[in-house]
């Protein structure tokens, strides 16, 4: 810290230590933030690929997520309520934060930067169709869309809609068809063409 | 999820409620302003959950709350049409934030969806 470090970190900085000292956190945190940092959505993906090729661990996966992560290695514990919502045919979910950015981060990492954007907490919520085509998909005028307004002590991941065509594919092959973004709901898996 | 709370879920799915407002409200918590007021229909009870806004200010979070998720339409919250009519919001919402819709003489109750 020096007289030119800019107040607002000099500010965190103090806030800190403070935490520290008083106890209400300790280094632990830092393991934690760590640990977190090292997650990705890839392991939401094994998850949804998995769905995909096994229908018993997809129901699994939709009446309990926590323990239908623990199958495949990943630990979903930090997360209080794990739930995992299946896009269908007539329903699609788009999951938003309007009140912070909570999101499942022990399964899909940190979200992206435009997830906590007051533009996609806010215009989510009012005009999900929009915000859709603005990432590049347009849903069909029959699907339902629901929007999940993330604001307790639970935490949503989406199971995307299969690809069509890709019925012959193997499950790691149907894993790189998943993007971070379908599993917010923010667009479909890639198409089997651009695999 | 926490222990069992005195009283049992004042709500069922199928439930018609309405989400109390509290305008002036200055302190942390867990209902979004966009829908209070609004009126919605309970899709799912959740059990009794320690409640976050005693926690947000360091209390113990008892006595625990049942939570339920609740949906609303979109174009009951946002009349101006920016939505498509059969699109929904689902939040979860704790039970102090809920009246039964007959109650509450809310302008919004004549868009309760079936």
């Amino acid at each position: 810290m020096s007289a030119k470090t800019p107040d607002a970190e000099r500010r965190v900085h103090a806030m800190r230590e403070l935490l520290v000292e008083r106890g209400v956190v300790d280094d632990d945190v830092d393991r934690q933030i760590g640990a977190d940092a090292s997650r990705s959505w890839q392991q939401g993906a094994r998850l949804v690929s998995r769905a995909w090729v096994d229908p018993a661990y997809r129901q699994r996966l939709l009446t309990d997520a926590k323990a239908a992560a623990r199958e495949l290695d990943v630990d979903a514990d930090a997360i209080k309520e794990f739930v995992v919502l299946e896009n269908t045919e007539e329903v699609h979910h788009l999951v938003v934060c309007t009140l912070c950015s909570c999101y499942p981060r022990a399964v899909l990492g940190d979200p992206p930067a435009w997830y906590k954007s007051e533009a996609y907490r806010s215009r989510a919520v009012r005009e999900p169709a929009a915000v859709l085509a603005e990432f590049g998909w347009e849903p069909p005028e029959q699907m339902r869309i629901v929007v999940v307004d993330s604001s307790a002590d639970r935490r949503f991941m989406v199971l995307p809609r299969r690809p069509r065509g890709s019925e012959g594919m193997s499950e790691a092959d149907l894993r790189g068809l998943v993007t971070r973004n379908s599993l917010i709901g923010v667009g479909e898996p890639r198409p089997v063409a651009d695999a | 999820m926490a222990s069992r709370p005195e009283q049992p879920a004042r709500f069922a799915v199928g439930d018609h409620v309405a989400v109390v407002e509290r305008p002036g409200e200055r302190r942390h918590v867990r209902t979004p302003r966009y829908v209070q007021g609004a009126v919605g229909v309970v899709t799912g009870v959740h059990g009794p959950h320690l409640d976050p806004e005693r926690l947000a200010y360091g209390l113990d979070g008892h006595p625990p709350v049942w939570l339920y998720a609740v949906q609303i339409p979109l174009a009951q919250l946002f009349p101006d049409g920016a939505c498509r009519p059969g699109d929904v919001l689902a939040i979860d919402l704790y039970e102090h934030w809920l009246r039964p819709a007959d109650e509450v003489g809310t302008t919004r109750t004549e868009r309760v969806p079936d």
